[in-house]
């Protein structure tokens, strides 16, 4: 009933990233670091022939939720903080979509800190890409839980008086099996992290540096391009390596950008043998013989 | 004696398997035909602490149990403590006269019997485990009643069927230990209870039923988080799943249930989540998810005392005006309140359809009364639950040109398409949204997809059958009530019916969409109004006045903690002029 072999499509027609543009255009900043963002995805997707129809992403609320209006694919915008069960259902509802979750860094480690945690011990077959800026863009510049200790904001005017959340950290602490950073001023770059994130099997997390032009004058463009290197050009790296991957993650000053980590371990799906033969939503269930359930109560 | 019904009591230290011999009384007489309702009191703790269970069986159809004990078996002293000024005149206390004879102490009651039975002593010689004291119990109940001990011994075979061949052997000899006992020692038989034609029947609680209907309807997601009442329904779904190919998902907390159910139901399974009020408390945001987004969405809530944690293990109707206006703004939605697990069975089914036709939110109200006691009734006919799924696009075919999610329609129903159709691609949106689902501020749209959302209540009223009256047409006094009171006040009104007052109930099962027109022809009917309900501020009441305008001053409340006994309400009815 749900066709999604992409091998038939292809013959279909041939993809652009413009096929992923809606009739809306985005309402992002000039400069927003979410246009980075939007422009890798689609290239991801073209790269790897997913179609619209095969891809469903759910938004957060937030400057990176606004995206579900410019990204032609199933999309559910739902309530702050809550992308990750939202996807987790549907994902398991129907385990042949390719599903993606975006929010923003309050959304995915403020708010819903306590789905983020368990998302990622899940081990779901989900992709969850966090744009992590730093501040509470939409709601006009607060400080959020990745805002550095001491940066002044309207809600903190003498400074945050907590240490940040580093959440490459806290999703290794939680198990996620594919952790990585990004950075939203290097598209190819960013590509290539979607592509394998998408590709890994298991719960990838992507946390994806972003300037927000408007709001935070501290990690700027600037701020990253000096302070960020790829750790695919450390010589010794070995993102096998759950150790090296912590202690990665934790390196203040200079910010290595790359897969920290990634493992093979069994996904949540794989334990599932109702959803062994089909999806849950190609059963047909107009008919269903309650007859031996009932036999247990008399 | 010879009688046709009889309540039978069990008390005892928590820990004690209360719960699974009281369970195991009922269904022996629910197999041999016999009519039965029980209730498990317990404590919110797994050791120590005082658990009950009580029984009614019953040659006649009847609807709850009442406040008199024929029998009260004692594992411990404070039942007969505690309990023995239940017991009707000449009733009889199982106890173990070793250790407590209240009868030596001087503190017995002279009006009814005590049947010393050294159930520790029992266990002891037959080399079984202390903890079988219930067994010698319940085999000496049997034995008092003379009833077919070969059922009770089929029944426990059964349940201890996966426990190995020793375990059940040793439950068995226990079973026969205290059968034996009483009938060496009592001379005379102490109830006969008339026979019934053996026509066995279901034996299930409120939750029972829903979880039953709900694989029936094709549910294939469940999720919850773990809270009493609402938990027996998860373990069922999880005992299910394999066979029926539900999924079911013990998720991080309510919120993750809600939105979890939510996602699954987006994308096309049918979706349910069950709690309590707490957890109901963190789903209200993602109801209005559901409701802006036009997600289908079943929701148990099985009320219990609160706020707060409040009282977990015991009933109260505290949540019905919350669920009507559970979630921020102004959305449709549908809350039932069951009155009976057939009820709950058939409404449950129906709630699935309501809930895809009108891509709204339906909210089942049970309470902890109706969830975990049990009783016992004819074979559901499942055949009657059908399934519709209203507007769900599941083949491209069905997409005719431009596909718009919330296409503004008359009926104000829109096509749902399945993700993964190549037509459908749309947003689900928990912004206010235009047609295709885009995000949207104009302020006619925000009024026409307001309005779209609402005009459906056009065609769901059709679907919301009126407030039922039972007994006579017209009544001196008429009950109002809603939910699990049903029983209790059939009970009520068999016997005030049978002596001088004349007494009829109206009874709510849908409680909104509110039936403002049967509700003034019933109010225009009758003459004296009584409400009878379980809580404190009598939520029904200022549903009636706030739809109608009209008062019910009578109110018959009760808010400990327990539900109605039919003595409490002919005892409230009689005192009204």
């Amino acid at each position: 009933m749900v066709d999604n072999s992409s091998k038939k499509l292809k013959s279909e027609y041939d993809l652009v990233p413009g096929d992923f543009n809606t009739s809306r255009r985005p309402t992002w900043c000039t400069g927003c670091g979410n246009f980075g963002i939007w422009n890798a995805l689609k290239k991801t997707f073209v790269r790897m022939s997913l179609y619209p129809h095969q891809v469903l992403i759910v938004y957060g609320i937030g400057c990176s939720g606004n995206g579900a209006n410019f990204l032609k694919t199933y999309s559910f915008h739902a309530l702050h903080g809550r992308t990750l069960p939202v996807a987790t259902g549907a994902r398991l509802s129907n385990h042949k979509l390719t599903v993606i979750a975006e929010g923003g860094d309050g959304d995915g480690v403020g708010i819903g800190g306590n789905h983020f945690i368990h998302t990622c011990r899940r081990n779901i077959n989900i992709t969850y890409i966090m744009h992590d800026n730093r501040v509470y863009g939409l709601t006009t510049g607060q400080a959020s839980p990745t805002s550095d200790r001491g940066f002044k904001t309207r809600s903190t005017p003498d400074g945050v008086l907590e240490n940040p959340v580093e959440p490459l950290t806290l999703a290794l602490a939680s198990g996620a099996t594919f952790v990585a950073r990004g950075f939203s001023g290097d598209v190819n770059h960013l590509t290539d992290i979607f592509q394998k994130a998408i590709k890994h099997r298991g719960f990838s997390f992507i946390d994806v540096l972003q300037p927000c032009v408007t709001f935070n004058k501290q990690n700027t463009y600037d701020f990253y391009r000096q302070g960020i290197y790829k750790l695919e050009e450390e010589k010794n790296y070995n993102c096998g390596n759950i150790e090296m991957a912590f202690r990665k993650s934790l390196e203040v000053g200079r910010l290595p950008v790359g897969v920290f980590y990634q493992t093979d371990k069994p996904i949540y799906e794989d334990g599932l043998k109702q959803i062994e033969r089909k999806p849950l939503v190609d059963h047909i269930i107009s008919e269903i013989d309650i007859s031996k359930l009932l036999n247990r109560y008399s | 004696m010879k009688v046709s019904s009889l309540t039978w009591k069990i008390g005892g230290e928590a820990g004690y398997g209360i719960m699974t011999t009281g369970l195991i009384f009922s269904r022996v007489f629910a197999r041999k035909g016999y009519h039965v309702i029980d209730n498990v009191e317990y404590p919110s703790l797994i050791r120590g602490g005082h658990n009950t269970y009580v029984s009614r069986i019953n040659a006649e159809q009847f609807y709850s149990v009442n406040k008199d004990i024929d029998i009260l078996v004692a594992l411990n002293e404070e039942t007969v403590k505690l309990h023995q000024e239940e017991m009707s005149y000449g009733g009889y206390i199982i106890c173990d006269g070793d250790k407590y004879d209240l009868v030596k102490i001087g503190q017995a009651r002279k009006d009814i019997n005590y049947i010393m039975v050294p159930f520790s002593r029992i266990t002891a010689q037959i080399n079984a485990p202390s903890v079988m004291i219930n067994n010698v119990a319940l085999g000496a109940t049997i034995g008092l009643i003379d009833f077919e001990l070969e059922v009770l011994k089929g029944i426990v075979r059964e349940i201890f069927g996966k426990k190995g061949k020793s375990i059940i052997e040793m439950n068995i000899k226990s079973l026969e230990s205290g059968y034996r006992y009483v009938k060496d020692h009592l001379k005379t038989k102490a109830f006969e209870l008339d026979i019934v034609k053996p026509s066995p029947r279901l034996l299930l609680s409120g939750n029972d039923a829903v979880f039953l209907a709900a694989v029936r309807a094709g549910c294939k997601f469940y999720a919850a988080y773990p809270m009493t009442p609402s938990s027996s329904i998860l373990h069922s779904f999880a005992s299910a799943g394999d066979e029926y190919n539900i999924v079911t998902k013990h998720a991080e907390d309510e919120i993750a249930v809600i939105n979890m159910a939510i996602g699954a139901s987006f994308a096309g399974a049918r979706s349910m989540a069950a709690t309590s009020g707490g957890g109901f408390s963190l789903m209200n945001e993602g109801l209005g998810c559901a409701a802006m987004t036009e997600t289908p969405l079943v929701i148990v809530l099985s009320q219990r005392p609160a706020p707060a944690t409040g009282l977990p293990t015991w009933s109260e109707q505290g949540d019905m005006l919350f669920a009507i206006h559970s979630s921020h703004g102004e959305f449709l939605r549908v809350v039932m309140a069951p009155g009976d697990p057939e009820e709950c069975f058939f409404m449950t089914g129906k709630a699935f359809n309501i809930a895809d036709e009108f891509q709204i939110p339906v909210i089942i109200l049970l309470d902890k009364y109706l969830s975990e006691s049990h009783f016992s009734c004819d074979r559901f006919d499942f055949k009657k639950i059908s399934v519709d799924r209203g507007r769900l696009v599941k083949d491209d075919r069905q997409i005719k040109g431009e596909y718009l999610r919330y296409e503004n329609t008359p009926d104000g129903i829109s096509p749902r398409a399945v993700p993964g159709l190549k037509k459908g691609i749309h947003i689900a949106n928990s912004d206010e949204h235009d047609q295709y689902g885009y995000s949207e501020d104009d302020s006619h749209n925000r009024k026409a997809m307001t309005d779209k959302r609402f005009i459906k209540i056009k065609k769901l009223v059709d679907r919301i059958p009126p407030p039922k009256k039972y007994g006579p047409a017209i009544a001196d006094i008429t009950i109002w009530s809603w939910g699990s009171c049903k029983g209790p006040i059939l009970e009520a009104m068999k016997i005030l019916n049978q002596k001088e007052k004349r007494v009829n109930m109206v009874h709510f099962s849908y409680l909104y969409p509110f039936d403002n027109e049967i509700t003034e022809k019933y109010l225009a009917e009758s003459s004296r109004n009584v409400i009878v309900e379980n809580n404190k501020t009598s939520q029904l009441s200022r549903l009636i006045r706030m739809n109608t305008g009209q008062r019910i001053g009578n109110r018959i409340l009760k808010y400990s903690g327990r539900q109605f006994l039919p003595e409490e309400i002919i005892n409230g009815i009689e005192r009204i002029e």
